[in-house]
């Protein structure tokens, strides 16, 4: 328990870190969103210092941020100037988009890479091993952006998916079938985007750590007892090696994350990425301070899911945090 | 010595490409700026040795090419007009690595434009403004790590020298940059930066950007070789002849940190390049009309391109040739630096 709760206080601080991090950036900014409003004649600059005392940005830094962490434990975040509401809400809904593209991304890449990984380990420096090497080694040096635009590109041309959005017209009218059948379509190349870009590291990482672990003794002893290779794999191999995995299921969450920024933006995917481009776009502080936390908490909280796996399947862990 | 081969393969590579890249205006025929509004996204043009008549030509030649009656962007060759293609012509004049003037060009037509890799929306050279974009690009991504690798090397040196609360506090510190996925840290720190600017005041932003982004990965590296090596004994040993702090650091502690600091350098620059295309694939690196390969994807936002000019993408595809030697190196960096390691185990392994 107590492992836990120390694995939660440095997230806390981890958060309470960065946060305060993305506030002391937003201090070097030059511009803000009212500057616009400055130079139009229009308005008067009184009208434009009310605005700003309204929203508070004239007041020092040490303030705002109180204000701010204030709003954050009701769950607004601050306050969107380009939307005109909380940025709470406006947020949630994105992330819910991107969440589930990622999450999606991430079991799909996970239940390609342990098989492939574990094949490419059990034939080590023969041909399925050498392939599958050059395969990653191919896919790993195509970046995500050169990737989301050549499957677009593919996708108009050949017009088998849906290439923006998340819905289609007329949405509200389908069933709930239809609902989630129009969703998935629209999915596809996201999500196909992202499974290439994150499947290489995967597989390799995969390889190396069983490749290590299968020169043990104990698994030569298994075999030479007999036991059906496929087990031999998937039940000891993977156990014993498990470790080193499971911390790369949080990262692989975290770099997904970083990584559906771009893709999303290719493909007009309604989730955290266009949001906040349009947000720094538009100088919209609190939005850009919001989406960054969020996509923190989404990274943290990957780490925070795989030390909890970690406690679970690793009894010498348990019996270290119990020790304590 | 047959373990450095891979190694010395791969630095040629890279020579080689970036080569070709620095001097750009030999290898690219036009000026990257230079508008030709009668040929706005002519497609790459087909290059010929037999003509139309069946005789076999030597020099490789084109079909002059023009717009379609009461079309805007579909051509049709002119079969009774060729261009031939000629080696070393005298073109637009040029810098040549940005201090020599020149004006000879690997390639060229005297009775025409050849654009052998097509032209955008104001009938630019593609091919002129892949070369010179990858100058911006490259050079954003050469300087960024490099600014990644001093700040980095810094503040490794420091925490892992000094040791105490400033270790205690720079790792910290540097936990809370590992902590944000990157590009989202990227984005943070361009946000609250001017966006209209000059294309050299953008470019400089774009190092400076990415260059502050990285520097906590190689700063835990540097700090780990940094803190054995000051407890070995040669070290101690000339510390006990009475080194001063400086004399250790440079002398002693320092060119250990070379291979850890090469090796982060190959992995670093493609990263690095790959940021400043992303920034201004978005518009928020260096803007039009100066080419960057970032910004010149950046037509692809746009439905109708991605539809029907496919060779807007080809910019896409000339970085993958870099990625390969770079991914190449820091592999080949590796084996060198530790050759029993089990390959694919490389340093962002997770922590």
């Amino acid at each position: 328990m107590r492992y836990l709760l120390r694995r939660m206080l440095h997230a806390v601080f981890l958060l309470f870190g960065v946060s305060i991090l993305t506030f002391l950036f937003s201090t070097l900014a030059p511009g803000n969103y009212f500057d616009e409003m400055r130079l139009n004649p229009q308005i008067a600059p009184e009208t434009v210092a009310s605005l700003r005392a309204q929203y508070q940005l004239d007041r020092p830094l040490p303030v705002r941020y109180a204000r701010w962490v204030n709003s954050v434990a009701h769950g607004q975040m601050g306050f969107s100037f380009a939307y005109n509401s909380p940025v709470g809400p406006l947020l949630w809904v994105r992330a819910r988009n991107t969440l589930l593209l990622t999450l999606t991304a991430t079991l799909l890449a996970w239940a390609l890479a342990l098989p492939l990984g574990i094949w490419s380990a059990a034939s080590l420096g023969r041909l399925p091993d050498r392939a599958l090497s050059w395969t990653t080694a191919t896919l790993l040096v195509i970046p995500d952006l050169v990737l989301a635009l050549g499957l677009l590109i593919m996708a108009v041309r050949s017009g088998w998916f849906p290439t923006g959005g998340m819905v289609s017209v007329g949405f509200e009218s389908l069933s709930p079938l239809n609902k989630l059948r129009d969703i998935a379509t629209h999915m596809t190349l996201p999500v196909v985007a992202l499974v290439i870009s994150a499947l290489p590291m995967l597989v390799r990482h995969i390889r190396a750590a069983l490749a290590e672990v299968l020169d043990a003794p104990f698994l030569r002893a298994a075999a030479g007892h007999g036991i059906p290779r496929r087990r031999l794999l998937y039940r000891y191999a993977l156990r014993a090696a498990a470790n080193p995995l499971i911390s790369l299921l949080g990262f692989s969450l975290g770099t997904l994350v970083s990584g559906s920024l771009l893709v999303e933006v290719v493909m007009s995917w309604p989730g955290l990425g266009p949001l906040l481009l349009e947000a720094i776009l538009a100088r919209d502080l609190y939005v850009v301070i919001g989406g960054v936390l969020l996509s923190t908490i989404f990274l943290v909280g990957g780490n925070f899911l795989s030390d909890l796996l970690l406690l679970w399947a690793d009894p010498r862990i348990r019996t270290e945090a119990g020790a304590e | 010595m047959t373990r450095r081969r891979p190694l010395t393969r791969w630095l040629i590579a890279l020579l080689i490409l970036h080569g070709v890249i620095a001097c750009a205006g030999f290898f690219a025929p036009y000026d990257p700026l230079e508008q030709d509004r009668q040929r706005p996204y002519l497609p790459p043009m087909r290059i010929h040795v037999v003509d139309k008549q069946g005789h076999f030509h030597f020099r490789p030649f084109f079909y002059a090419v023009h717009l379609r009656e009461g079309s805007f962007d579909q051509f049709e060759e002119e079969a009774n007009t060729t261009v031939p293609m000629r080696f070393f012509v005298r073109g637009p004049r040029y810098h040549l690595l940005g201090l020599l003037p020149c004006s000879l060009h690997l390639f060229g037509a005297e009775n025409g434009r050849i654009n052998l890799l097509g032209s955008d929306a104001y009938g630019r050279d593609q091919l002129s403004r892949i070369l010179y974009g990858g100058q911006v690009s490259l050079l954003a991504g050469l300087l960024g790590a490099g600014l990644t690798l001093l700040l980095g090397s810094l503040v490794g040196t420091t925490a892992g020298y000094c040791g105490g609360w400033r270790d205690e506090f720079l790792m910290r510190v540097a936990e809370l940059f590992l902590a944000l996925p990157w590009l989202y840290l990227l984005f943070a720190l361009r946000a609250f930066l001017p966006l209209a600017v000059s294309p050299l005041e953008a470019f400089l932003l774009v190092v400076v950007v990415t260059g502050t982004v990285g520097w906590a990965r190689p700063a835990r590296l540097v700090r780990g070789v940094v803190l054995s090596v000051k407890e070995r004994d040669f070290v101690r040993a000339a510390r006990g002849f009475g080194a001063s702090n400086v004399y250790l650091l440079r002398r002693h502690i320092l060119p250990e940190t070379t291979s850890v600091l090469s090796t982060q350098a190959a992995i670093l620059v493609p990263q690095f390049v790959l940021a400043e295309m992303t920034l201004s694939f978005l518009g928020l690196g260096v803007p039009e009309p100066v080419p960057s390969w970032g910004n010149l994807l950046a037509n692809l936002q746009q439905y109708s391109v991605l539809v029907s000019y496919w060779w807007m993408y080809l910019p896409a595809l000339t970085i993958v040739p870099f990625f390969l030697a770079y991914l190449g190196l820091a592999n080949a960096l590796q084996e060198y630096a530790e050759p029993y390691k089990i390959e694919g185990r490389s340093d962002d392994s997770p922590t």
